[in-house]
């Protein structure tokens, strides 16, 4: 359903940042976007979004070019969780997340029941119904983590990109995003793509990765098949001890040292 | 809360309103000579024999609507530009309007060109040139290749402007002579006896068409305060939003300043104060600022009619003095 073919893109033409990306997200697919710092992977889901145009190359969502569909339709179709959010004023967790209906209103149209309604269903969805009468600024990382979802989530979209969402959330916080977002993709069937660097986050619940180094694809496809010491050594530079945990029946990598270059 | 906006906004704006009309009715029943609301709305009476009808709609009346629009011009335009900004602490005047406004007047004045025909004198026309100048030199610096303003260039580019301006200024001030010099720093400390309904009218179009774009942008605006990724990913233009904010509350700031000169502080303290009050929704924040920001100037203005009559004060330093401490209460009682 979302395709790249061939992107390459550059915030300054001396520094490419991708190089070449290609890759396909199927309906109803949970991907990992996996990399190191600078790989790419924040500004790979800015342009599968349409946010930024690539420099080559052309992203296609149901066989059609991004940039033949207007703003607002393409934001009908597909939301993204940033990795921070940053207020310059106070608005409240039900503003927050009313936000996110933007592309279903017409220019003069002001929030009605209905849409009431999908950001009480988005804020349930994300355990966060308790804190809509909340100041958003008050809120902890992970409330504000799920808040940010939900609002996401208020735009009714099939698609879901997320840039490191667990990224500054703690351990427990970082599992129910986790679940979260399993649960979102099964029994909502929104198609959902990942950046991050966990990678227990990765091989927990996305079924499929893309890895990505300076700018280019290194492998991609299922996660069993992707996820090896020796992917992992040319990802991070690191050794990795890579198996089958016992308990959980997924992929755990267990760091073991910086490799020698 | 949470029928939320709706709600806000058929209370609080109603409110607002009411209030700036209120303002608007009553204030030019005060001054030197105190009139009759009722003899100077009776039709009865010959034009040419109610006194209190010509006072009141001669008289004061465009002075009393001169602040109602200057004052919610520079509120309203202060409300867009802190969004745009994503910064609270901007101001009509950060990027550099009000400065180019200013040597424009300053230019006409000492220059001797200053002239008058209809109602309308130079004076503000230039101004009015020199804001657009501004605004033109930062809108060009700020053009990034493909996306659109680049809201940090804007601010610097803005913030240097002003500098520089403020430069040439001075130089125009040292060069001119002492009346003349009088006359530009009266400017300065703006003055809304605009004396006819003449350069109401010259300033009409442009805050009419400033206020149309106003009326499309707040639901935008919102979007643009969580940045311009998120406003993007929810369906923004953000290249044309921003453009589209920038231009029309630079048009307002100009029409505004050419009308009354650089009024200091409406467009940050009352964007502010109904922060405060209302919330942070641009949907109610946006038109209650422009009521309140009428209702306020027009009040200042009477202060400044009045306090010291015969003597009269000028309105921006009655803005400062007023504004400045009731925003520094508000801030203490809210934190």
């Amino acid at each position: 359903m979302l395709c790249a073919t061939d992107l390459s893109f550059a915030y300054d033409a001396r520094q490419p940042v991708l190089a070449g990306v290609s890759l396909e997200v199927r309906a109803g697919a949970l991907v990992g976007v996996l990399g190191p710092n600078g790989s790419g992977k924040t500004t790979l889901l800015r342009l599968l979004a349409g946010i930024r145009r690539p420099t080559s190359g052309t992203v296609t969502l149901d066989g059609r070019p991004l940039h033949a569909y207007s703003r607002r339709a393409l934001a009908a179709r597909m939301a993204v969780v940033p990795q921070e959010t940053h207020l310059a004023f106070d608005y409240s967790v039900m503003e927050m997340v009313l936000m996110g209906r933007h592309p279903h209103l017409g220019v003069f149209e002001v929030e009605g029941p209905a849409d009431l309604a999908v950001a009480r269903d988005a804020l349930a969805a994300t355990s966060v119904a308790h804190l809509e009468n909340r100041d958003f600024a008050t809120l902890s990382g992970g409330e504000k983590q799920r808040v940010v979802i939900a609002a996401a989530l208020a735009q009714a979209t099939d698609v879901l990109l997320l840039d490191e969402p667990t990224s500054s959330l703690d351990l427990g916080a970082q599992l129910d995003i986790a679940q979260l977002l399993v649960d979102l993709n099964t029994t909502r069937g929104v198609t959902v793509v990942v950046s991050t660097h966990d990678l227990a986050l990765a091989s927990g619940i996305c079924r499929e990765l893309v890895l990505l180094r300076q700018g280019r694809v290194q492998a991609a496809g299922a996660t069993a098949e992707v996820l090896t010491a020796d992917q992992v050594r040319a990802l991070y530079d690191v050794d990795a001890d890579v198996h089958v945990h016992p308990v959980t029946g997924h992929l755990s990598v267990v760091p073991l040292r910086r490799a020698a270059r | 809360m949470t029928t939320g906006v709706r709600r806000r906004m058929w209370t609080v704006l109603p409110l607002c309103a009411a209030g700036a009309v209120a303002a608007i009715v009553i204030a030019p029943t005060v001054g030197s000579t105190s009139i009759s609301l009722t003899r100077a709305f009776d039709t009865s009476i010959p034009w040419a024999d109610n006194v209190d009808a010509q006072i009141f709609f001669v008289a004061r009346l465009p002075r009393v609507l001169a602040a109602a629009v200057v004052g919610a011009t520079l509120a309203a335009s202060g409300v867009v530009l802190q969004a745009l900004l994503r910064n609270p602490l901007a101001t009509p005047f950060t990027l550099g309007v009000s400065a180019g406004a200013a040597l424009g007047a300053m230019i006409v004045i000492a220059a001797g060109l200053d002239v008058g025909a209809l109602g309308v004198s130079t004076v503000p026309m230039a101004s009015f040139a020199g804001s657009m100048g501004a605004t033109a030199i930062v809108y060009w610096l700020a053009r990034s290749q493909r996306r659109g303003l680049s809201t940090n260039v804007l601010l610097l580019a803005g913030v240097t402007l002003n500098a520089f301006f403020s430069a040439l200024i001075m130089f125009v001030q040292y060069l001119a002579d002492f009346t003349q010099s009088f006359r530009t720093l009266r400017w300065l400390m703006g003055d809304l006896d605009v004396g006819s309904y003449g350069p109401l009218v010259a300033a009409a179009p442009f805050v009419l068409l400033s206020f149309a774009v106003f009326a499309v942008l707040p639901r935008t605006l919102n979007l643009l305060t969580l940045g311009s990724d998120v406003a993007a990913a929810r369906g923004v233009d953000v290249a044309r939003a921003e453009r589209l904010a920038f231009v029309s509350a630079s048009l307002a700031t100009g029409a505004a300043v050419s009308l009354a000169g650089p009024i200091g502080f409406i467009g940050i303290v009352v964007p502010h104060l109904v922060r405060l009050l209302v919330g942070a929704d641009h949907r109610v924040v946006l038109p209650a600022s422009a009521f309140f920001g009428a209702a306020f100037l027009i009040g200042c203005d009477l202060v400044s009619r009045t306090a010291l009559a015969p003597l009269e004060l000028p309105v921006g330093i009655v803005t400062a003095m007023i504004g400045g401490p009731f925003f520094l209460w508000q801030l203490v009682r809210h934190s």
